[in-house]
C-alpha cells in the first residue's frame, strides 16, 4: 500500500473546488456473496447539504452507506464494483488507503458505541492518532460545544462514556466525528434509539453541523427526512428510484412507487 | 378452526420440577467428589505419630532441665557425653563448637543424639475418634516412644531438599523446580499463543489453509498430554540438546550432567502442551468483542493494528487471562510428560538457572506415592495441599484481576 500518495491526491483534490459534488457514485454495484444489494447507483452529493436516503427495509440504503467510506469492507462476504468519487479521486482506486478514507469521511451508527474509554479520550484518541498537533483540551470542549453535549459532561470528562444516557452517547460519537474535522459525515438511523427529545437535540445539531460539513443519513422516518435535509434519495431493492429536492420529492414525487412509499401504501 | 387449549399445567409444573431436582443432584454429586478428594489428602497430611529416639529425649534431662529448655552450656555437656569422638571432629571442624548459637546445638544434639524416627503414624479421622485407642496401643507397644500430633505440611517441609529419610524430606527442590519451569512456559506460550490467536482471528482470511491450521488447533487440545512428552524428549531433549542443556551458551556445571532434561525443556515442552488451549480460549475471547467496537474506532481513521492494541485487546484481556491462568494450572499440574523427558527422580540440589536438572511437585508427589512405607504417603499428601494451595492461590489471582478489570469495560 502507497500511503503518501494517497495523502497527496486527497489534500490536493481537498483544496480544489473543481468536483461539483462532495461525493458521488459511479455505477456503484454491491454484492453479498452472489446476491447484489446495490444496483447501478450513480448520484452526487452537494457540499454543505444534508441529504437522506429513504427506502424500506432491505432495500440497501446500508450497504450503499457503509460503500462510501469503505467500511463494507469488514463484511467479507462484500463486493464493490464501480466508483465512489471524493473530490473527484475514486476512494477504490489500489493507490487509495482507506484508513485515509475514513479519515475525511466519518460514520456515525445506529447504536451508539462510544470507545470503552473516559468521555475526554473518547474525542481525543481519534485526533491524536491522526497526529493532531493542537490542545487536545481544547478540542475536545469544541466538539462537545459543537454536539451541545458540553454542558451536560463538562464536570466528568474523565468518566467512561458509558456513564451517559443512550441519546448522550450518541452526541459523544457525533462529536468524536466531527473532532477530525472530516469532509463528511455518513449517519445511518443516527436517532432510531433513542427518544424523541434526544432525536430532536440531533436533529437541531445537523442544521447547525451542515454549514461546515456535508451530510449523508440514512432514516426510516420521513418526517425526519423531511424535517432535516435539502435533498432526498428514495431506493427500493437495490435500486435508485428517485433523487431530487427533499420538498420536491415529498409533495410532487415522479415515480409512482415513490408517492405510494411516502404516503405509506408500502414498505 | 375447532382446536382447544388444555393448558396441563400441573404436569408441565411435574416434570420442571423433576429437571431442577436432578440438576440439584449433579451438584451435590460434584461437590461430594470434591469433598472427597480433599478430605482424603487432609485425612494423610495431619495426624499422631509416634517418635522413637534413638536416645531417649527424656534421658538427656540435665540438671532437672528438659532438653527443650537447656541453655548453651548444658546443651555442650550433652554433645560432649553423648558424641562419638569422631563425629565430634567432624563437626568441630565445620565450625566449632565454641562459635555455634543455642538453636543451632539443639538441632545439632536432636539430629546427631536424640535422632528420632517415625515407628507409626496415624490419619487425621483415627487420630480424632480413636484418640484413647492409639495411646494405649503406643503405651504398650512403644512404652519408649513419644506420641505427637504432627503436621506433615511444616515450615521444615517447606524449605528442606528432598532426602530418603522421611522426617527430613521436604518440597523445596520441587517448588522451585515448579516455579521456574512455570514462568518458563508462560514465557513461550503466552506471547505465541496470543500472537497465534490475533492472526487467525483478526488477520487471517478465511481459506482452506487457515481453516486446516484450526482444526488442528483443536484437535492438538485434545491430545494426550504423555504424546507432548514424546515430543519434548525428541525435540527439546534430544534435538536441541545444544540448547536446551546450554551448551552453547557455556553453561557447563548443571549442563554436563542433565544433558538436555533441563527445566528449560520441561518449561518449553509444558509450553507446547497448553499453547492450542491459550489460542483457542484467546480466540474465543477475540471473537466475544463486539463487531461494533471495531468499527467505531476504524471509523475514526484508525488502522486495524491501532483498532487491536487499543480497543480489541483491551475488551478481551479479561477472558485471556483467565484462560491463561487455566492453562497454566493444569500445566503445574502435568506429570505424566515430565516423567517422559526425564525429570530427574531424587534430586538434592535446588535448581540453580534454567539449565539445571529438574523435579517438579507433581514427580515428587508421584515418586512418594510409589513407595510402600506409610510415611511417603504422608508427605505425598502435603506435597498435595502445597500444590493445591499454589493452584488456587493462582486462580484466586486470576479471578480478581478479571473482576479488577470487568468494572472498566461494558458494552
Ligand atoms: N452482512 C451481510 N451479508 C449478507 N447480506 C447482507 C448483509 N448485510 C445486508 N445484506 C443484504 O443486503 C440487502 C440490503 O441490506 P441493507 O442492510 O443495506 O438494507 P437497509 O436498506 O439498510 O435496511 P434497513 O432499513 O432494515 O436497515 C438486504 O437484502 C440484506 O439481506
Ligand atoms: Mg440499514
Amino acid at each position: 500500500m502507497q500511503h503518501t500518495p494517497t495523502t497527496d491526491r486527497f489534500e490536493v483534490a481537498l483544496g480544489s473546488e473543481e468536483s461539483a459534488y462532495a461525493l458521488e457514485t459511479r455505477n456503484l454495484n454491491i454484492y453479498y456473496g452472489d446476491s447484489r444489494a446495490v444496483n447501478e447507483l450513480s448520484m452526487g452529493f452537494d457540499r454543505r447539504k444534508v441529504t437522506a436516503i429513504i427506502g424500506p427495509s432491505g432495500c440497501g440504503k446500508s450497504t450503499a452507506l457503509r460503500s462510501f467510506n469503505r467500511m463494507n469492507e469488514l463484511i467479507a462476504s462484500a463486493r464493490t464494483e464501480g466508483e465512489v468519487l471524493f473530490h473527484g479521486v475514486n476512494v477504490y482506486d489500489p493507490g487509495v488507503d482507506p484508513v485515509q478514507v475514513r479519515r475525511w469521511i466519518g460514520m456515525v451508527f445506529q447504536k451508539p458505541n462510544p470507545f470503552s474509554k473516559s468521555i475526554h479520550e473518547n474525542i481525543a484518541w481519534g485526533a491524536r492518532i491522526n497526529g493532531y498537533t493542537g490542545d487536545f483540551d481544547e478540542l475536545v470542549e469544541d466538539s462537545l460545544k459543537r454536539v451541545a453535549l458540553w454542558d451536560e459532561v463538562k464536570d466528568k470528562l474523565k468518566e467512561s462514556a458509558y456513564a451517559l444516557s443512550g441519546g448522550q452517547q450518541q452526541r459523544l460519537c457525533i462529536a468524536r466525528a466531527v473532532a477530525l474535522k472530516p469532509e463528511i459525515l455518513l449517519m445511518d438511523e443516527p436517532t432510531s434509539a433513542l427518544d424523541p427529545i434526544s432525536t430532536a437535540k440531533i436533529e437541531d445539531l445537523l442544521d447547525e453541523l451542515k454549514k461546515q460539513y456535508t451530510i449523508i443519513i440514512v432514516t426510516h422516518n420521513m418526517q425526519q427526512a423531511g424535517r432535516v435535509s435539502d435533498r432526498t434519495a428514495f431506493m427500493l431493492l437495490g435500486d435508485l428510484v428517485e433523487y431530487a429536492d427533499t420538498k420536491e420529492l415529498f409533495f410532487n414525487p415522479r415515480d409512482e412507487r415513490t408517492e405510494n412509499y411516502i404516503s405509506g401504501r408500502f414498505g | 378452526m375447532t382446536g382447544t387449549f388444555n393448558q396441563n399445567l400441573s404436569v408441565r409444573h411435574v416434570r420442571g420440577s423433576r429437571w431442577q431436582a436432578a440438576f440439584a443432584l449433579a451438584t451435590i454429586l460434584a461437590v461430594a467428589f470434591l469433598a472427597t478428594l480433599v478430605l482424603t489428602i487432609v485425612d494423610d497430611a495431619f495426624g499422631w505419630v509416634i517418635m522413637m529416639d534413638e536416645t531417649d529425649r527424656r534421658e538427656l534431662t540435665r540438671d532437672g532441665v528438659t532438653l527443650d529448655a537447656q541453655n548453651t552450656a548444658q546443651l555442650l555437656a550433652t554433645i560432649d557425653e553423648h558424641l562419638s569422638p569422631r563425629r565430634y571432629r567432624a563437626l568441630e571442624r565445620e565450625l566449632p563448637f565454641a562459635d555455634r548459637g543455642r538453636d543451632d546445638l539443639y538441632a545439632l544434639v536432636l539430629a546427631e543424639i536424640v535422632n528420632p524416627e517415625i515407628a507409626e503414624t496415624y490419619n487425621l479421622f483415627e487420630s480424632l475418634v480413636s484418640a484413647q485407642a492409639i495411646k494405649a496401643q503406643a503405651a504398650e507397644e512403644y512404652p519408649e516412644g513419644l506420641l505427637v500430633f504432627r503436621s506433615w505440611v511444616n515450615a521444615r517441609f517447606l524449605l528442606a531438599p528432598q532426602s530418603a529419610v522421611p522426617l527430613a524430606a521436604g518440597i523445596k527442590t520441587a517448588i522451585l523446580g515448579t516455579l521456574m519451569t512455570i514462568l518458563i512456559t508462560l514465557a513461550f506460550a503466552f506471547p505465541i499463543g496470543i500472537g497465534a490467536a490475533i492472526w487467525l482471528e483478526e488477520y487471517a482470511r478465511d481459506s482452506w489453509l487457515t481453516r486446516a491450521i484450526q482444526v488442528n488447533i483443536y484437535n492438538l487440545a485434545g491430545v494426550p498430554s504423555i504424546i507432548y512428552g514424546m515430543l519434548g524428549l525428541a525435540v527439546f531433549v534430544r534435538g536441541l540438546e545444544p540448547i536446551t542443556s546450554g551448551a552453547i551458551f557455556g553453561a557447563s556445571a548443571a549442563g554436563d550432567t542433565a544433558n538436555g532434561r533441563t527445566i528449560l525443556s520441561a518449561g518449553l515442552t509444558l509450553a507446547v502442551l497448553i499453547l492450542p488451549v491459550i489460542i483457542i480460549n484467546a480466540q474465543e475471547a477475540l471473537k466475544a468483542v463486539p463487531g461494533s467496537l471495531r468499527q467505531s474506532s476504524l471509523a475514526v481513521g484508525a488502522t486495524k493494528w491501532q483498532t487491536i492494541r487499543y480497543h480489541v485487546l483491551p475488551a478481551s484481556f479479561d477472558r485471556i487471562l483467565t484462560g491463561t491462568v487455566l492453562a497454566i494450572s493444569r500445566a503445574i499440574g502435568e506429570t505424566a510428560p515430565l516423567v517422559v523427558i526425564g525429570a530427574s527422580t531424587f534430586l538434592t540440589q535446588d535448581p540453580t538457572s534454567i539449565f539445571s536438572k529438574f523435579t517438579t511437585l507433581p514427580i515428587q508427589i508421584y515418586q512418594w506415592t510409589s513407595r510402600p512405607q506409610a510415611e511417603f504417603r504422608h508427605l505425598a499428601a502435603a506435597a498435595i495441599v502445597v500444590l493445591l494451595a499454589l493452584m488456587l492461590s493462582l486462580n484466586s489471582f486470576a479471578i480478581v484481576a478479571r473482576n479488577k478489570m470487568r468494572k472498566q469495560k461494558r458494552f
